[in-house]
């Protein structure tokens, strides 16, 4: 009796509770929650990818504070300073089999630190582990300085003495006294660039022309050399006194060193030379920090690369990404634009364009590593290649334009990119209204007249937004690059003061390929790690920057012409 | 055209309709087109025919459309009026698969002769389209439009024809202080009217009006008919319209077509009061269309 009248009472309850679920998908409810969790999660994935990008990144900018420790373990006690870079838990069942023989005399896992303790050659790893547990002491000293080195990396140590041509000199303040040396050195070290930028690499670039020239008047059977000797012995001579110049500047450079004391009771000399910047960061608040934090990031986006890129800054990597990518739009623009013009205004709408039209589409969807393979074996082999048997035969059999360079990685970028233009423009042109096409035509305009005055302005931001995706695109390719252009380390940058300034045949840098090296490919992972995040995070900026520019630019335009094309 | 006779247009399908039509037209024409003297034809049209692919849209078509008066062009939807002015100047050739017979002579010439320069045809003969189409454009590059193309042309000669373009077309007085404004930002009456002076900037000899008022509002509809009676005496003008009225007030001569045959071309009296075919009479009484 009772279950009788229960069960219906409780049919009709799950019937109703089936209903509602029923209906609550009817609505459309669960659709709306499923779209915006699904942008919800790309936003959390893009802010989620630049932030810890950032954070690591210019983290490591930051002047860190320099820590002597004291810490016991199985070889005895020892005393280290430098930088804590990283912490970590280490599971206890690894620490007892690591072979120490030691027992844990507390409960849970044991946490070791990394410290970057630099000084390398005088006390090798730079970068050491050291367990918390073993340490008995920690202790900030004042006097400690950070020392950036050309080579070898960072030096910590405390001043012992300073020496001037191998003689101690006395000073009060020794902290002072070597700052103030340091910045002769650094000016003496920015003369010495400045002659081998303006004067040494300039004459090295006419005496190769010579050189060419020569070459070219033999191949050619004219064998008078003697207006090109007298050039050349000039340009040997004031070579000569450029490079006294310089040798000069070389020994005055040589008179300073520092002796510094090493945590541990050993001792090293440091050239003067050597030093790029001095700082004490324990004795630093946090605004002469944030000073140097903001010099250090100059510095990073200003210099070049030393010690195999992972010390020093991104500089010719920065131009040359910015370069190419510029070089690359300047190609594909005009490309892209004249086949979709082709495509979509001249040819007869029908089987064969249409063909065109998907090949055109597949071709954006081809590996990049294929496009870089076609690049070396077209653009350097072939079109290189002939270029020099035509115009620099002088030069052989040294390859001039059949050699990777930027030239030939901005075309492989363009020819990877177009279809993408071409897609664009030719969505641009469909969207032009018929009657304002016929207004030009009934005017007296010829077809042509109409396309350049009437229809192209209009489809302009179509035609920018096509180079958007392409910057986009090329900016971020690296495995093409590397067999058509770009090096781990060029020696000079595409743009210099020489004739024709901008030298379309040399190798460049590049910053997707600069995070590889240093990611990858580098002698010291430790000291690159922090760099290939700060690396990372320029070029995400890069391409926004070069994005929001050009979309900035296509809304102006779109701005202007959205009433004509409604 | 009088106020008074605007309450008229109500009563014009009754069966007396033709009679009271007759109030409308302004024209004091009474000759046929085909009485007119050689000289006074400006396009002759003989026997002209055209195809789409297959279809035949126009059939035998003859006409003498006079210089220096409004030719009306009405008919109902799909006849082929828009069609037929668009071979005077050849804007039928952008079409493809479009085959065309027949002869058009502009002032005695053959306009589809081989030595004939499409582009030079088309500064003749003016066109006007149903949507006002300014460019996205000041208003003086509008006008300019058509003249820059013509070849290079001093700024202050430019100047000049622009003011006398906007200022034929009844448009200066509206726009002189904002010449660099864009053209958008203008009403669509003003749009319409932008369009006629640019047409008219290029000193063309005819204006060929494809439906120029259907887009507008009765206002605006009334200046460009005003401006129609005005432009009349210095070119020769085609007007393509649905709106009887509008033929009746407007022209001088009007053709009537039907299923892309010219089935009566008079004078605009004659076809609104005494038609001699009984489709025109039909036509014109509302009977269809």
């Amino acid at each position: 009796m009772e279950t009788s009248e229960r069960l219906p009472q409780e049919h009709r309850k799950l019937f109703r509770e089936r209903m509602s679920l029923g209906l609550w998908f009817k609505s459309g409810e669960p659709w709306v929650w499923l779209t915006a969790t699904a942008v919800g999660t790309s936003i959390v994935a893009v802010l989620g990818l630049i932030g810890i990008i950032a954070v690591k990144g210019l983290a490591h900018f930051w002047p860190a504070d320099v820590i002597t420790f004291e810490y016991a373990n199985e070889l005895g006690a020892q005393m280290i300073a430098g930088e804590v870079v990283q912490s970590e838990r280490v599971p206890r069942e690894q620490f007892e089999e690591s072979g120490t023989g030691r027992v844990l005399d507390f409960s849970g896992d044991p946490t070791r630190l990394m410290i970057k303790s630099g000084n390398r050659k005088v006390n090798a790893p730079d970068f050491r582990w050291i367990y918390a547990h073993d340490i008995t002491e920690r202790e900030k000293q004042q006097e400690l300085i950070t020392f950036e080195r050309l080579e070898w990396g960072n030096a910590y140590g405390t001043i012992v003495e300073l020496r001037q041509d191998g003689a101690a000199v006395s000073a009060t303040n020794p902290w002072r006294e070597l700052n103030t040396r340091i910045g002769r050195v650094v000016d003496l070290r920015r003369q010495a660039q400045v002659i081998q930028n303006r004067s040494i690499d300039r004459i090295n670039y006419k005496l190769e022309k010579l050189r060419l020239k020569q070459r070219k008047r033999e191949l050619q059977g004219n064998f008078k050399t003697s207006d090109l000797d007298q050039q050349r012995e000039q340009l040997n001579q004031e070579y000569a006194i450029k490079e006294r110049e310089l040798n000069d500047i070389g020994i005055e450079l040589d008179r300073d060193e520092v002796v510094i004391a090493i945590a541990g009771g050993r001792q090293s000399v440091i050239p003067l030379r050597n030093i790029v910047r001095a700082w004490q960061p324990n004795a630093m608040n946090v605004f002469s920090k944030f000073g140097h934090y903001c010099a250090s990031i100059w510095a990073f986006l200003s210099e070049g690369s030393r010690e195999a890129n992972t010390e020093g800054g991104v500089f010719p990597a920065l131009f040359g990404t910015v370069l190419m990518v510029l070089l690359m739009s300047v190609l594909v623009t005009p490309f892209g634009v004249i086949a979709a013009v082709y495509l979509r205004e001249y040819a007869r709408q029908g089987v064969f364009v249409r063909l065109i039209r998907i090949a055109v589409n597949n071709l954006a969807g081809v590996p990049s590593i294929v496009y870089g393979v076609f690049g070396l074996g077209f653009f350097v082999y072939l079109v290189g290649g002939t270029i020099d048997s035509v115009f620099f035969q002088a030069a052989k059999p040294a390859p001039t334009f059949g050699t990777p360079g930027l030239i030939w990685a901005s075309l492989t970028l363009a020819l990877l990119t177009v279809p993408v233009v071409i897609v664009s423009t030719e969505e641009g042109l469909t969207r032009i209204p018929k009657a304002l096409r016929e207004g030009s035509l009934a005017l007296g305009a010829t077809k042509a007249e109409t396309l350049f005055k009437v229809v192209l302005p209009m489809a302009s931001p179509s035609i920018l937004t096509g180079i958007i995706l392409a910057i986009a695109r090329a900016a971020g390719e690296v495995a093409p690059l590397m067999l058509v252009g770009v090096v781990k380390l060029a020696p000079t940058l595409p743009i210099d003061g020489n004739f024709p300034f901008l030298h379309l045949d040399r190798k460049f840098m590049h910053l997707g390929f600069h995070i590889y090296d240093v990611g990858f490919q580098s002698p010291n992972v430790d000291a690159a790690r922090p760099l290939v995040f700060a690396t990372a995070l320029l070029l995400v900026i890069i391409i926004i920057v070069l994005n929001l520019t050009a979309i900035a630019l296509r809304n102006r335009l779109e701005a202007r012409y959205r009433e004509a094309l409604n | 055209m009088t106020e008074n006779s605007l309450p008229s247009e109500s009563v014009i399908a009754s069966p007396s309709g033709v009679k009271l039509a007759a109030k409308l037209v302004s024209s004091t024409d009474t000759r046929s087109p085909s009485e007119l003297p050689a000289d006074d034809v400006c396009l002759k049209v003989s026997d002209l025919a055209l195809f789409y692919g297959s279809n035949q849209s126009l059939n035998e078509i003859n006409m003498r459309i006079p210089r220096q008066r409004v030719t009306a062009v009405i008919g109902p939807s799909g006849c082929g009026k828009s069609t037929l002015i668009r071979c005077f100047n050849r804007m039928n050739d952008l079409i493809d698969g479009v085959s065309i017979t027949g002869r058009i002579e502009l002032n005695g010439l053959e306009i589809h002769n081989q030595d004939v320069d499409v582009a030079q045809l088309r500064r003749q003969v003016g066109m006007v389209f149903q949507r006002p189409n300014p460019f996205p454009k000041s208003i003086y590059e509008n006008v300019a439009y058509g003249l820059r193309l013509a070849g290079k042309v001093p700024k202050s000669e430019l100047d000049d024809r622009v003011e006398w373009g906007l200022k034929s077309a009844a448009l200066w007085d509206e726009v002189h202080d904002r010449l660099n404004d864009s053209a958008l930002g203008l009403s669509g009456g003003q749009q319409q009217r932008l369009v006629i002076a640019r047409a008219i900037a290029v000193e063309p000899s005819v204006l060929l009006l494809d439906e120029p008022a259907s887009a507008l509002d009765p206002i605006s509809t009334l200046k460009i008919e005003e401006l129609i009676a005005d432009l009349k005496t210095r070119y020769t003008i085609v007007i393509v319209t649905h709106n009887m009225q509008q033929a009746a007030r407007v022209s001088d001569f009007t053709a009537f077509l039907y299923l892309g045959e010219l089935i009566e071309y008079d004078a605009t009296l004659k076809i609104f009061t005494n038609p001699s075919e009984r489709k025109t009479e039909d036509y014109v009484t509302g009977r269809y269309g």
